[in-house]
Formats: structure tokens, C-alpha cells, sequence
């Protein structure tokens, strides 16, 4: 490793333009002549649209155009869709209802959007989208899961019967009920999973351009996959074919999953600016960001673990009901199933699993993957049966989780996944002993003393990343491949460039990308630049979600840094009259191995540009592209340790310490990877103790602010103590697993593990907040 | 429209605007200062911090008639030419940002948080003091870390300044 190679902690590129306020996100794009727009929503989560009168805003100062969902529809625009096929356990595919961008017969949540209005300036917009008169035939709503398939309940969409969407079936019924027959315990639990709201700082954007005179549109978008985004608008919204439609998303302020989508607002702003004749931007407000982002969790489970006289596991058994709200958003349906139960062995051997997932409509927002997508689900499922069972026992949470390890790899479990490689007790003991699991007790005396209730819980997780080997998730009904592709361009003068379908949004690619590259070929980062974001710079792309970007993206750099190696191993050869088996690359030079004779690595790669002595027949320039497609998932697992202090007279807790003891395999750079912990804890304990998206019975979101949703601050979290261990993963050529999503994953039960620790109720729900905490510890104590 | 007069980053502007454009458009959308940012709708976020009249205010909350007359201090006009401020070179080297969107306010505030608390900080004050400013990225870890760094770099020299200076 030099000091700016794969494992150093290397300060990043990226952040010199951030700190001195030169960041470019949409909200800063300027185009000549551009105007701005303004949704007009639906204030109401389920009604049929009767008139929409746009007169009067029309005549508004300023206005330029004011348009509905019929002229929509009648210029051809898609619905939108769905892009990964589940079938039910019957063999029928899902039952996907129709999403027009803009609605134009019904409204299906609060937020639903209606109609656009373009004018001069943002202000006219708005005073302009107040004016619009629509008028509603209002129907009865339903927002939860568990409640929309009653008798009597609202038929959201005509293709979804009782707005049952798909019920679905993993693992093998018989095996498990077999081995519900031979336990000596079983554990059940009822889990709610609470709903949540992303909330990436930079709100969703859009800037679309219509260029009349190339026939040709760009779009400005807050994307984790600007290339996902034309291909979906091209072959199923038809805004525009591929060739003429570019997407560029440039600096994005963080996604968490809910800035893959392709949501109607980019699509309608398009399409207003070919209508309008004018560039059109819209960058939501954070209430319609509230509204109208794709949220997170929302999941009903009923879960039952059997285990024989010893502890060990036998067999499992899930029932899911995953709202999915009132459209099926992207890759909505795979979220509860493929990203979800497919991780319910946890880390450990269970012989048999059988779990059924109902996904479901309601009249609330879309729901979508959201950092974890499914795994944070499972995990809080496995890990609060683990500790539950452990509680029920009698016996150390640790031991009962270490005598069901999976200890041999791989490790084929009943739920398709094949795990390669790991150590789980490897990172139990870190976490145990950075926490001082031992010395619990004392602390928890101590605590006592001053009147507080002390408590400590762990969660074990496992998740899977770098999705995953295309053919495999096509079988599995994904609409796309999920491969990675990389372009490596080294210039006359020897400077790089790396062109790459990942999308950087605060992960810090600029960085470790540049840090492959000079771990190869000794090229400074300074002369390395990675370049992202743009469909007509780089040629395609599957972007950024499910911690792929290591995995899958920096795999593809790595097969095209390959090739590039190799021709210009030849180049050098030849330069030094020398075998092309004896070059090697050192100190930014050619060398012919064991001898002096070497070719700096600037004058090789002007040697491949003026072209003047090649190798007889070889090309000139030097730049090679490569598609990886990985063999396999990778898995990331660990232990988190929490220890809280409740106070029983207000309910509040304080989180003591958290520990995180995590196996990402290889690591390109510590300081970015505990950066990507710290932040998914943060989010894992928000979700915990703080946040929760609340509707109320007729569909209105009552958390739809800052005001009202609680977003984590720094004083609600302490400084977290975060340790790595290192089991490579044997897929892919880096041995990387990946890091973006396990402190959200892992994180929500050893939080709640905790405080059930503390207060003696294992019956807590989240987010914990102090008057949830408080009834909790009522209801178990005389008063 | 009102006229607005302001003193930005150490030059005099003077434009006009609506009566009701809060402070953060004006600067964003007349001045193209875009370092500036909108996170929220209801003053929580603290993206949109600046300092005017040397004291961090959200510019949401604030209309821009409000502020004519004010000297203003953005993200852009923090550093001093090529040199960062102690606290941008801190947020760089603790790697206190990941999507930077939040960055700029981050910094407009830790840089006056830091100046109102010369005797030095602790954590606890830190974090207690960053109460209206949201980051989603960080979990806040490395941004108390580059906060308490800075702060110690700020007195060190300006301790080393009162030495010159006697």
C-alpha cells in the first residue's frame, strides 16, 4: 500500500468544491430561458377526480403554461412501472394498477400529483398552482397494511383485488412444519417494522430541456442512477428515445435509496418543456419531499422460531405484509421479498425456513428500498426472536447466538442465498470486548443507584450486497441486469481518466476510485480524475444502491485497469527491447524486472498516442472498457453492541455507548468505510428511537416536516466506537463486500434489545420515543 | 419590489427584489451564490446558514429587505483566497461530509460556534450547539470531531497572535 493506495486513509478529492461552496446540484443549474414549475397535489389520499378547471391560473401573472394528466396521456407518456416481476405462490404474476405521472381520473395518496404549472419564477408558480380549481369525489382511504384487505375496505386499483398486490411463498412449508413438530421451545413474536422517511438533505429535482431545433432533451435530475433513469424514460415512459435523451445527475445530496427511482416529476418536466417551449425546473419543498419520496420499512410480521432442547435452531416460520402504498414504485417488489426474506437465516444454521409475503396497497406514499431495503426488515426480525428466545431461556444472549454460527463456507441456507465467507464469532468477540460486555453488570448497579435502568443488547446481522449476478436476478424477475461497467482512459501525457456507471452522492468514488488507480499503476491521485453521472459521457450504467458501488463498480475498474496493464506492458516491452512477462509497474515506471532499464509511465503512454513505435499491428491510444457482472452476492455481517441508561420517571433513554464490530472484507479506505458506518447508524437509531412516518385514519400525513418527523440530531447520538475484522470475499477481485448499509441495518435491534434489557418488557415498539418507553415500563410495574 | 443593498463576502451589491424573497434566494438565485442551500420549508435544517453582521443566521428566516443594510459572510467568502478557514480544512481532514450538502451550513455554524466559545469546547457542546442543523450522512460523528479540531487549531492561533502581539 503507498500512501495514496487501496487501504490508505486518504482525505478525499471530492471535498474541496463542498467546503468552499462550489458544489453543482440541480438546484444551482442555470439554463438560458429557463422558468419554473409548481405541482398541484392531492389534498386528499383517495377520491376520483370530477373537473379540473385551470382558467383562472392560467390568467395569473407570469404563468406560461398550466398542464393536466389527459394531455399526458394524449402525447403518449407511459405509465409508471414496476421493474422486477414477482409472482404469487399460485403461479400469477403481481397485480400491478396503473401510475400515470400525472393522475387525471383518480388520486390515490396525499401528495398524488395532478397537474404542472410552469411560469417566470418559482413564486408565480406557486400562487399559480393555488388557483388551479380541481374538483374531488372524495372515497374512503385506508393507510395500513394490516387493515387494507378487511371486508369493506377501499379497492385502491380495479388489477388488485382486496389490494392484495402478490402473495408470496420462499423456502419449503413441509420441512419447517415438520420441524415445528420436533421442538422442545418456540418462540413467537408479533414485529412491526415502522415506516420511514429518507430524507436525504438535497430534496428531489428535476430541470428538463427540450432542445427544439435537435429534437433532443436533457435532464437534470437528483439520481443514484442517471442511466437506469433514460433507459426506464426511453423504453417504457416514452419521453424520448435513448440517442436523444440525456440524463445527467451531477453532485446529489445523499439518496438512501430513495433517489433511484424514476418519480413522474422528471418525466412531466420534460415533457412540459417540449409543451412550454421553455426549460422547466422543479425542486421540491421538503413537505412535498414528505409527501412524495419513496418511503422506507412499513412491514406486519408474525414470526416463530422453533429450537430443539438444546437451543439449537430447527426451523423458522414468517409472515410478512409489506405495505407498498398506493403505486408500485421501481423495484418496490423486490424490497420484501428477494432483499428480504432471503437473509431470514441470519447467521445461522436454520435447517428449514418457510416465510409468505403479503405486499399490499394503501393510500400512502409509495414504498421503496431505503438504505437496507429488506435486510434491516430481517435482521430486526432474526435478532429480536435471538435475544427474545435467549430471554426466554434463561441463557446468555451471546452463547445462544454462538452455538447456531454458521461456522463452514460456504454455507448454502434455505432461502437461496449461498453465503462465501465469514466469522461471526470473530466479530461477536470484538464487539463484546470493545463494549466490555464483561464488566455490564457493575455498570448497571452503578446506574441503579442514581435511579436510572440500565441495559445492554447486540445484534448479530448478516446482509447481502453488490446485487447480483444478472442472470440470477433475472431469473428471479428483475428487469435488468445488475452488472457494472468502467471505461479507463490514460492520456498522452499519462493522467487517467475513469469513466463509471456508479453515481457518487456523498460515498466518496472520487477518492477510492482514484486510490485503484494508483495502487496499480503509481499515478498520483491528483492526476486521476473519475467521471460519473452524465449518460452522454458514459455509456451505461446500473448506478449506486445496495452497497454495490465497491462490490460490483470498482470489480469492472478493476477488469479494465486489466486490459490497460497489459497493452501497456506490451508498449514498454517493446520501448525496452524486453519480454513483456519481465515488465512491472513501479514508482510510476515500466521496469524491465531485476535491471534498471525501465520507460517512465508518461512517456509509455505518449508512446501509445504519437504511435510512431508500436508492436507491429497494435492500435494506437490506450483506453479499455470493461462490463463485470458479479458471480454471486457478497456478505457483509457483524455484531453491534448498545448499552442505554432509561429514565423511568420520563421514559427517555440515553444511548451509553454503541459498538460496532463489522466484516466488510478487503477495504479501499478505513476513514471513508467508518464514515458510511457512522452514518447508517445514525439512521439504524433514528429509526429506533426516533422517527416514524404517521398517517392518520383518512390518509393525511402527519409527519410531513421537520417539525413533525424527528430527524436524528447530534445531540441525540454519542460518538460511536466502530471496529472492522476481515474475512475477503472470494467473488470479486477486490475481496470487498461492501459497507453502505450495515449500520442501518444492523443497528434497530440492538437499540430496542437494549432498552427491553433495561426496563424489563421485551414488548417495545419503535420508534421508542420517551412516552412509548414510559407506557412500556407502566404497564410491567405497580403503580 | 424593494431595493437591496447589502455588503456580500466583502463587496458592496445592491439589486431588487419581491418583498417577500427570503434572504437565501436573493443570495442564491440574484448573486448566484449557490454554496448556500435549501433543506428545508420550516427553519430546521441549517443549510441555509450565513453570518450576518458576524452572527449565524438561517437566511430562510429572514427576507432579503430585512437583511439591506447587513454585511454578510457566505460559505464562499469564508476562505481567505486560496488558504481555507481553519474549520473547511478541518471538515476535510476528519472527513466531516460525504454528500456536502448539508456542509456549508454546517461550517457557517461551527465557525460562529467556535468564535462565541474562545475559553474552548467539549463535546457536549458541541453536539447540543448543532441542535438546528441536520446532516443525514455522517451520524455527526466526524462532524464533532473536525468542530473540536478547528476549535483547538482557532486558539492556538489566535493565542499565538496575542504572543505576536505582546
Amino acid at each position: 500500500m503507498g500512501i495514496e493506495g487501496v487501504g490508505a486513509r486518504v482525505a478525499r478529492k471530492e471535498d474541496k468544491r463542498f467546503i468552499t461552496g462550489a458544489g453543482r446540484y440541480v438546484d444551482d443549474m442555470v439554463v438560458p430561458g429557463m422558468k419554473h414549475a409548481a405541482f398541484v397535489r392531492s389534498p386528499h389520499a383517495h377520491a376520483q377526480i370530477k373537473k379540473i378547471d385551470v382558467k383562472k391560473a392560467q390568467a395569473m401573472p407570469g404563468v406560461i403554461g398550466v398542464l393536466t394528466g389527459k394531455e399526458l396521456k394524449a402525447d403518449g407518456i407511459g405509465n409508471l412501472i414496476c421493474g422486477w416481476m414477482i409472482h404469487s405462490k399460485d403461479g400469477s404474476p403481481m397485480k400491478m394498477g396503473a401510475w400515470s405521472p400525472l393522475a387525471f381520473d383518480k388520486v390515490r395518496y396525499v401528495g398524488d400529483a395532478v397537474v404542472i404549472v410552469v411560469a417566470e419564477t418559482k413564486g408565480q408558480a406557486r400562487d399559480a398552482a393555488e388557483a388551479v380549481e380541481i374538483t374531488y369525489k372524495e372515497l374512503k382511504a385506508v393507510v395500513d397494511a394490516s387493515k387494507a384487505m378487511d371486508k369493506g375496505a377501499p379497492q385502491i386499483h380495479p388489477e388488485a383485488d382486496n389490494n392484495l398486490i402478490f402473495d408470496w411463498d420462499i423456502g419449503n412449508a413441509d420441512d419447517t412444519a415438520a420441524a415445528f413438530q420436533k421442538a422442545a421451545h418456540v418462540v413467537k413474536m408479533d414485529i412491526i417494522n415502522n415506516r420511514l422517511v429518507p430524507n436525504a438533505m438535497e430534496p428531489r429535482a428535476a430541470l428538463g430541456h427540450y432542445d427544439k431545433a435537435e429534437d433532443h432533451y436533457t435532464c437534470w435530475t437528483t439520481s443514484q442512477n442517471p442511466h437506469v433513469a433514460r433507459l426506464v424514460m426511453s423504453a417504457f415512459y416514452n419521453v424520448a428515445p435513448e440517442n436523444k435523451l440525456r440524463v445527467i445527475a451531477p453532485d446529489v445530496g445523499g439518496g438512501f435509496g430513495s433517489k433511484i427511482y424514476i418519480y413522474p416529476e422528471e418525466i412531466v418536466c420534460l415533457w412540459a418543456s417540449k409543451k412550454t417551449g421553455v426549460p422547466v425546473k422543479w425542486v421540491a419543498d421538503r413537505t412535498e419531499s414528505f409527501l412524495t419520496d419513496a418511503h422506507g420499512r412499513d412491514h406486519h410480521t408474525h414470526a416463530e422460531m422453533a429450537f430443539d432442547k438444546d437451543h439449537k435452531i430447527l426451523g423458522l416460520k414468517v409472515e410478512t405484509k409489506a405495505n407498498l402504498g398506493a403505486y408500485m414504485s421501481l423495484f418496490s417488489s423486490a424490497t420484501p421479498t428477494y432483499l428480504y426474506a432471503t437473509l431470514l437465516s441470519g447467521q445461522y444454521n436454520i435447517p428449514a425456513i418457510h416465510a409468505n409475503v403479503k405486499a399490499i396497497y394503501t393510500n400512502t406514499a409509495p414504498v421503496d428500498a431505503y438504505r437496507g431495503a429488506g435486510r434491516p426488515e430481517a435482521t430486526f426480525v432474526m435478532e429480536r426472536m435471538m435475544e427474545t428466545a435467549a430471554r426466554q431461556f434463561g441463557v446468555s444472549p451471546a452463547e445462544l447466538r454462538r452455538k447456531n454460527f454458521i461456522t463452514s463456507f460456504p454455507h448454502q441456507t434455505p432461502v437461496i442465498m449461498c453465503y462465501d465467507a465469514g466469522d461471526y464469532a470473530a466479530s461477536l468477540d470484538a464487539a463484546m470486548k470493545a463494549s466490555d460486555y464483561a464488566g455490564f453488570a457493575k455498570r448497571k448497579a452503578a446506574a441503579a443507584k442514581k435511579g436510572l435502568l440500565r441495559g445492554i443488547g447486540m445484534s448479530c446481522y448478516i446482509e447481502a450486497c453488490g446485487i447480483a449476478p444478472s442472470a440470477a436476478v433475472g431469473s428471479l424477475g428483475a428487469g435488468v441486469g445488475l452488472w457494472e461497467s468502467a471505461e479507463v482512459r490514460v492520456n498522452a501525457v499519462g493522467t487517467i481518466e475513469v469513466l463509471t456507471g456508479s453515481h457518487s452522492h456523498g460515498q466518496g468514488h472520487e477518492t477510492t476510485f482514484a486510490q485503484l488507480v494508483n495502487e496499480r499503476f503509481g499515478v498520483p491521485l491528483d492526476s486521476v480524475s473519475i467521471i460519473h453521472g452524465d449518460t452522454d459521457k458514459v455509456q451505461m450504467g446500473m448506478g449506486t444502491y445496495g452497497s454495490r458501488s465497491g462490490a460490483v463498480g470498482m470489480s469492472a475498474i478493476v477488469k479494465a485497469l486489466d486490459k490497460v496493464e497489459a497493452k501497456a506492458k506490451k508498449i514498454a516491452a517493446h520501448l525496452l527491447e524486453a519480454d513483456e512477462g519481465d515488465i512491472v509497474i513501479e514508482n510510476g515506471a515500466l521496469k524491465v524486472a531485476g535491471t534498471d532499464k525501465n520507460v517512465p509511465w508518461f512517456q509509455m503512454a505518449l508512446a501509445a498516442y504519437t504511435a510512431h513505435n508500436l508492436p507491429g499491428g497494435m492500435e494506437p491510444g490506450l483506453k479499455e472498457t470493461a462490463f463485470y457482472d458479479p458471480s454471486n452476492f457478497t456478505f457483509p455481517a457483524g455484531c453491534y453492541i448498545c448499552e442505554v441508561e432509561v429514565d423511568p420517571e420520563t421514559g427517555t433513554t440515553e444511548i451509553i455507548q454503541f459498538v460496532a464490530a463489522d466484516d466488510f472484507g478487503n477495504i479501499i479506505n478505513p476513514m471513508i468505510v467508518e464514515g458510511q458506518v457512522h452514518g447508517g447508524l445514525a439512521q439504524g437509531i433514528g429509526q429506533a428511537l426516533l422517527e416514524g412516518a404517521h398517517y392518520d385514519n383518512s390518509g393525511q400525513l402527519l409527519t410531513a416536516s421537520y417539525m413533525d418527523y424527528t430527524m436524528p440530531r447530534a445531540g441525540d447520538l454519542p460518538s460511536f466506537k466502530v471496529s472492522t475484522s476481515n474475512t475477503p470475499c472470494p467473488g470479486n477481485p477486490l475481496g470487498i463486500k461492501g459497507c453502505g448499509e450495515a449500520g442501518a441495518i444492523g443497528s434497530p435491534p440492538a437499540v430496542i434489545n437494549a432498552i427491553t434489557d433495561a426496563i424489563g418488557s421485551n414488548d417495545l415498539a419503535m420508534p421508542a420515543s420517551p412516552s412509548t418507553v414510559w407506557a412500556a415500563i407502566r404497564a410491567t410495574t405497580k403503580h | 419590489m424593494s431595493d437591496v443593498s447589502l455588503m456580500v463576502n466583502g463587496k458592496r451589491v445592491n439589486g431588487t427584489a419581491e418583498d417577500r424573497t427570503l434572504l437565501v434566494h436573493f443570495l442564491r438565485e440574484n448573486l448566484g451564490l449557490t454554496g448556500t442551500h435549501v433543506g428545508c420549508d420550516t427553519s430546521q435544517c441549517g443549510t441555509c446558514v450565513v453570518h450576518v453582521d458576524g452572527k449565524a443566521v438561517k437566511s430562510c428566516t429572514m427576507l432579503a429587505v430585512q437583511a439591506s443594510g447587513s454585511t454578510i459572510v457566505t460559505i464562499e467568502g469564508l476562505a481567505n483566497g486560496a488558504d481555507l478557514h481553519p474549520v473547511q480544512a478541518a471538515f476535510k481532514e476528519h472527513h466531516g461530509l460525504q454528500c456536502g450538502f448539508c456542509t456549508p451550513g454546517m461550517i457557517m455554524t461551527a465557525t460562529d460556534m467556535i468564535n462565541r466559545h474562545p475559553e474552548g469546547l467539549d463535546e457536549a457542546t458541541v453536539r447540543a450547539e448543532l441542535e438546528g442543523n441536520i446532516c443525514r450522512c455522517t451520524g455527526y460523528h466526524n462532524i464533532v470531531k473536525a468542530i473540536l479540531a478547528a476549535s483547538k487549531t482557532m486558539s492556538k492561533a489566535s493565542k499565538g497572535k496575542a504572543r505576536q502581539a505582546a
